[in-house]
């Protein structure tokens, strides 16, 4: 089985060509969002942080961006920085230079302020985009994929459709030898002991334990009850009552494959099969925790509807609601409600969602590419100093 | 209306549509199909108990236990927010590290 990517100067394979502005610090947001408006062909993602951050909090975001921009899924980067941010640009610009990915730096201070910088953005931007698309896809293996799994807007059909069969695609993929990151912790919640029993060894188990635990600590550290956002409100319309419930549907998306292991948030998988990666339950911080670790396609399953995207990354929706379906059809690729509805079974479904990955990963454009979702959101762990 | 229940284990069915109460529907449960009225309207995707569930007892469903119940449960009753509680992610409870 064969796919169409871009193969990198790292040996890794991207299945689209995007050229990335991206921002270090919120200071330059507005300057990269004006130059991926001038340059078709280019994407920008504006965020907030890059400032008076310290720790691993710090390193968790400049992991996320340089992880984000050596994707293989991005041919060039333009990084563009203030002058006097803690998220130096030029570390960062050196950073992603280091992985062999091509890069090129804008700093605000030094351009004369916003005008300069833009416009010298955008030459460096439109020069990339030229030289982007006289680059061939080839056939690559299957095995080159990194899928990951994502739900968000869950309701009762998540657990009963979508997720199972968004399981059992992904364990077509990691049967073809390819990898796939489940998300999402707060989510493993009441599920873990599951989970842990298909760890490949009894550290890998340990960490699935210890990174749920961390969650339940952090909420006795607020003193909280974590029903307060889980199940969100829309989860709890939808028929799901506790994070238990929520979680043990959740972890259907993973198939039935061994864990290989557990990752930090942005953090590079390093082999073939399924792996946990430590994010929030947050859609847009947990995928673009996964696209920053790799993940060149997302699968985001929903059963309220949500539009979320990603900026470098196509997203493919599948509802298990066929109302949600009928309702935001512009937003859906898959519709998973027939398992409900009698009309398929899961692994029907799981086939024709693995079938879709593979055309889109041969250039066929996701509902969220077509319709530019080009969502973005780095999780923090401290305070803004 | 059809619902579903997806182990033998399971103490609550999950309504593959809308239901008035009153209604007798058709649960499915590990290819056995069985009848039972429902005492409250249910929505889609919504939970309604099989048995009498008492105060403390688990909730189960797909095999696992999905919170406690915090009142007596009669078949065929919604069994959601009001009368269910999770048992993690409380920080709001003195629990044991």
């Amino acid at each position: 089985m064969t796919i169409q990517g871009y193969v990198r100067a790292s040996g890794e394979v991207g299945i689209r060509n995007h050229v990335l502005i991206l921002p270090v610090v919120v200071c330059a947001s507005e300057v990269a969002a004006r130059i991926a408006a001038s340059v078709p062909g280019s994407v920008a993602v504006p965020h907030q942080h890059g400032c008076g951050q310290i720790g691993s909090d710090f390193d968790q975001t400049k992991r996320t961006l340089v992880g984000f921009a050596t994707n293989p899924n991005v041919f060039g980067v333009v990084v563009v920085g203030l002058g006097c941010e803690k998220v130096a640009a030029e570390q960062v610009a050196s950073d992603i230079a280091s992985f062999g990915q091509t890069v090129e730096l804008v700093v605000i201070q030094k351009e004369g302020g916003s005008t300069g910088a833009i416009q010298k953005g955008i030459k460096i931007a439109t020069g990339l985009v030229e030289k982007a698309q006289k680059v061939q896809a080839e056939e690559v293996p299957t095995s080159s994929l990194v899928l990951g799994l994502e739900c968000g807007g869950s309701d009762a059909t998540s657990g009963l459709a979508s997720n199972p069969a968004l399981g059992a695609a992904s364990d077509l993929l990691v049967a073809a030898g390819g990898t796939s990151i489940l998300s999402e912790t707060p989510e493993l919640m009441g599920a873990e002991h599951l989970l842990a029993r298909r760890a490949v060894n009894e550290k890998v188990a340990e960490k699935i334990f210890k990174i749920v635990a961390n969650v339940e600590r952090q909420a006795r550290r607020m003193g909280v009850d974590i029903r307060g956002a889980q199940p969100a409100p829309g989860n709890i319309a939808g028929g799901i009552t506790t994070i238990e419930e929520k979680s043990l549907g959740c972890i259907y998306k993973a198939g039935i494959a061994q864990i290989q292991g557990v990752v930090d948030y942005a953090q590079e998988v390093c082999g073939p099969g399924l792996w946990i990666m430590d994010t929030p339950g947050h859609d847009v911080e947990s995928v673009t925790g996964m696209v920053a670790g790799g993940a060149q396609i997302v699968a985001f399953t929903t059963g309220r509807g949500t539009p979320a995207g990603c900026a470098i990354a196509p997203v493919i929706k599948i509802t298990g609601n066929s109302r949600t379906y009928h309702l935001m059809e512009e937003n859906m690729d898959i519709n998973a409600g027939t398992i409900i509805d009698g009309q398929e079974t899961i692994n029907e479904v799981g086939q024709r969602i693995f079938d879709l990955m593979l055309e889109v990963a041969r250039g066929r454009m996701t509902k969220s590419e077509k319709l530019g979702h080009n969502e973005f959101a780095i999780t923090r762990l401290g305070l803004t100093i | 209306m059809r619902a579903i229940a997806i182990t033998e284990k399971d103490n609550v069915a999950t309504a593959l549509g809308d239901t008035k109460g009153g209604e007798v529907v058709v649960v499915h449960q590990c290819d056995v199909n069985r009848k039972i009225k429902v005492r409250d309207p249910i929505a889609f995707g919504h939970k309604f108990a099989l048995q009498r569930i008492n105060v403390g007892q688990n909730i189960i469903k797909y095999g696992e236990v999905i919170g406690k119940a915090t009142a007596t449960i009669e078949p065929g009753e919604h069994v959601h927010i009001h009368n269910v509680e999770s048992q993690r992610g409380r920080g709001d409870l003195p629990t044991k590290e």
